[in-house]
């Protein structure tokens, strides 16, 4: 369970609060105008940004001393998730180790993960030797490894099309699927919160809003969310 | 919390630089120390200081001067080779010093090119020691910097501005006072005062070119009065004069700005409209050609009288070559481990200002000059060893302290975009000290590291500096055995040498540049 305990922060004209929490085993899509502050929301979540006011929490923990690394949420970004110097399999052990230092039982594993997004045979390739959808699957494979309890994404996949981006999000469902973990992810397109997430977040006017069920929040938007879906 | 772990991180950053600030400031500290109080500076060490002021302001004025057209010319001409000029630019900057003297000597020397052309016609050869010779050598160095600098001022003037000039019916004239003296003005005055720079703190050029009463630099003099009447406390007051002086002018230069030369994205070319007269194509083309020769003439009479000689060469130079090339490897490897903690802790910390502090001791090897550190070095190890023994190493530590501004400005931003890139990548999975280092900031930097390790070996190789303060004769690197081979006028013997000399910084430089290329994953 993530608490959001009396989040403030603001720069400058920018001001942004959440209180709010996330159960266990949910699914939850952050959405709303670009500048809203959906990305800042997710880096006080992830530990990038600390927060001026409040604290997260996770499971009644407190994690504001917590480094990013250290928080029991696994991330993926916009881009740049995968190191393009090292191979498909090295990008996934990073998520057991993070100095890559492996045993034989857990390159078994890497292989394994490599297998489950079905990149079998392509360990040893490095990032610019495969596709945008293959790039996606190695991310995917990292967060089946570290199988920790809540998964962050960022506008995940938004470099690929349409098709290739709704097989990422499935297979995303069944990643979390298998792992049991919750789902946090930031968003532009409406069409990925119906898809994947139970419930949403709005972020406008400078507020996080605590989570109502997708369906409902999308097919009867409020003026502000209204307003932005056009 | 966040104070521990900076301090931690960067524990390696704050001793590099702490060594860097004890390398300039601490030894210019011992060789004040050393100095004589109440002496004052002879009637020749105010000669020195004048040569000194005059002969950079020249080669300053002259470089600058005749890199507007040549650059200008470049800017708005295509042509075969122009690429190949262009890198050939960049070449003068790794090329020994006592090398390009050897080939401006078998141009402009007694028996060079010009007195022969010169006797056809029955006139005297003109002599090249002196005042003309020491600024000629510095414009040899610094034109082709000059020119990249300007060259690249030009083309970030943007092409529309040149169409819209074109459009508006702008002659060469008026775009000239339109587009480009704005442009001059910004850039010439930072380009003036590097070069002024460094053609106050040369020291080989004045050694072999220099000398005598009336073509003596202070740098020169600190070494004539160690090496002849080891004279310390007259070296020490003349080191403090370089100090003060060669500081006065990075100051001014840092204030001014200097402009980036190290920048790619030379090779575009302006499309202009104000400039396809015939007459103005035959100036372009003839400034080129000058410019061409002038760079390209002295290295070939080089590669031309070395190569028969090659076989005459003795064991002693080879000897000399195989230490130079140890004394190289040694000064790369020193400028990366003080250079990358710097830069690391430097792009870390730029949000909080400390980074600046940093920084700024990073450049103050600029203005210290190598003879003062090695002076300094001297006296420092004077006590307890023998400084003659320990003559190459300390060779290696002065060109490491010399090449660092140059590396500090290549990895400091390459750092600032790895940590841009994947900084949050490397938080996220946990990936602290070592391990970054070792997965993500070492791969991702391999093609700056490369280079920068690349140019400070080849500086390195070329030295002729403070290994002539300590010099011993079983122990000379290869510049030190070409400069004694000069001297004791064996010209082939000095070509063959001048050549292996040039091949090695070449091959220093290519194979670092290189290395660090193959292979990297963009």
């Amino acid at each position: 369970m993530l608490t959001l305990e009396q989040i403030s922060l603001s720069r400058g004209d920018f001001s942004l609060s959440a209180d709010f929490l996330l159960e266990a085993g949910t699914r939850t899509a952050v959405i709303g105008p670009s500048g809203a502050g959906k990305s800042t929301l997710f880096d006080v979540i992830a530990g990038f940004t600390q927060p001026q006011g409040g604290r997260v929490l996770w499971m009644g923990r407190d994690l504001s001393d917590v480094a990013p690394g250290k928080r029991p949420f696994s991330v993926l970004f916009q881009d740049n998730n995968l190191f393009p110097h090292l191979t498909a399999a090295q990008n996934v052990g990073l998520g057991l180790n993070p100095a890559l230092k492996l045993n034989a039982a857990d390159r078994a594993r890497v292989a394994q993960a490599l297998e489950r997004v079905g990149l079998t045979g392509f360990e040893g390739r490095k990032p610019g030797a495969l596709s945008g959808g293959q790039q996606g699957r190695v991310g995917l494979a990292r967060i089946l490894l570290t199988a920790r309890p809540l998964v962050m994404l960022d506008e995940p996949f938004s470099a690929l099309g349409p098709a290739l981006k709704a097989e990422m999000l499935r297979l995303l469902a069944e990643v979390l699927d298998e792992t049991g973990a919750s789902l946090l992810m930031v968003t532009h397109e409406p069409q990925d919160a119906r898809l994947i997430a139970g419930q949403t977040v709005l972020v406008s006017g400078g507020v996080a809003h605590a989570p109502v069920a997708t369906e409902t929040l999308l097919d009867n938007p409020p003026p502000e969310l209204r307003e932005y879906l056009g | 919390m966040a104070g521990r772990a900076f301090q931690v991180r960067h524990l390696a950053g704050v001793a590099a630089a702490a060594l860097l600030l004890f390398l300039t400031l601490g030894t210019l500290g011992a060789v004040i120390w050393r100095a004589d109080a109440g002496r004052a500076l002879g009637p020749s060490d105010w000669a020195a200081v004048r040569f000194t002021l005059l002969q950079a302001f020249l080669s300053a004025a002259l470089s600058v001067g005749l890199a507007i057209p040549a650059a200008r010319a470049l800017a708005r001409r295509r042509f075969v080779g122009r690429g190949l000029l262009v890198t050939l630019l960049g070449a003068p900057f790794i090329l020994p010093v006592i090398v390009a003297v050897l080939g401006l000597l078998a141009v402009f020397g007694r028996s060079g090119i010009l007195a022969t052309a010169l006797g056809w016609f029955g006139l005297e050869p003109v002599s090249i020691y002196g005042l003309h010779g020491v600024v000629l050598a510095h414009v040899f160095f610094n034109l082709p910097l000059a020119v990249r600098l300007i060259l690249q001022a030009w083309l970030e003037i943007p092409a529309e501005r040149f169409r819209l000039a074109a459009s508006l019916g702008a002659g060469q004239r008026e775009v000239a006072r339109l587009l480009e003296w704005p442009m001059l003005r910004a850039v010439v005055p930072g380009a003036f005062l590097v070069i002024f720079l460094i053609s106050m703190t040369s020291f080989a050029v004045a050694l072999t070119l220099g000398g005598g009463p009336r073509a003596t630099t202070v740098e020169l003099a600190i070494y004539q009065a160690f090496r002849f009447d080891f004279d310390l406390g007259h070296a020490a007051l003349l080191a403090v004069v370089q100090f003060v002086l060669a500081g006065a002018a990075a100051a001014l230069a840092f204030w001014v700005a200097v402009p980036a030369g190290l920048g790619a994205g030379l090779d575009r070319r302006v499309e202009r409209w104000d400039s396809r007269g015939a007459l103005l194509r035959l100036q372009d083309g003839v400034v080129l050609g000058l410019v061409g020769a002038f760079l390209l003439l002295p290295l070939t009479m080089i590669a031309l009288g070395g190569i028969d000689a090659f076989a005459e060469l003795g064991a002693s130079v080879y000897l000399a070559a195989l230490r130079s090339v140890g004394v190289a490897l040694a000064a790369a490897a020193l400028c990366l481990i003080l250079t990358l903690p710097m830069a690391l802790m430097i792009s870390g910390m730029q949000a909080r200002g400390g980074g600046r502090v940093v920084e700024a001791i990073g450049y103050v090897s600029i203005a210290a000059s190598p003879l003062v550190i090695g002076t300094g070095l001297f006296i420092l190890v004077f006590p307890v060893a023998d400084p003659v023994a320990l003559a190459l190493p300390i060779t290696a530590l002065v060109n490491a302290t010399t090449s660092l501004p140059f590396a500090l400005r290549v990895l400091v931003p390459a750092v600032r975009e790895v940590e841009a890139s994947y900084g949050r990548l490397a938080d996220a999975l946990g990936m602290g000290g070592l391990s970054r280092l070792r997965l993500l900031l070492l791969p991702r930097l391999r093609r700056p590291i490369g280079f920068s390790a690349g140019l400070a070996g080849a500086l390195a190789m070329g030295d002729l500096g403070v290994i002539t303060l300590f010099a011993d004769p079983n122990k000379a690197t290869l510049p030190l055995a070409l400069y004694r081979l000069m001297a004791a006028y064996r010209v082939d013997q000095a070509a063959a040498a001048a050549l292996l000399l040039l091949a090695l910084s070449l091959a220093m430089f290519w194979i670092f540049d290189r290395g660090g290329r193959v292979d990297a994953d963009a």
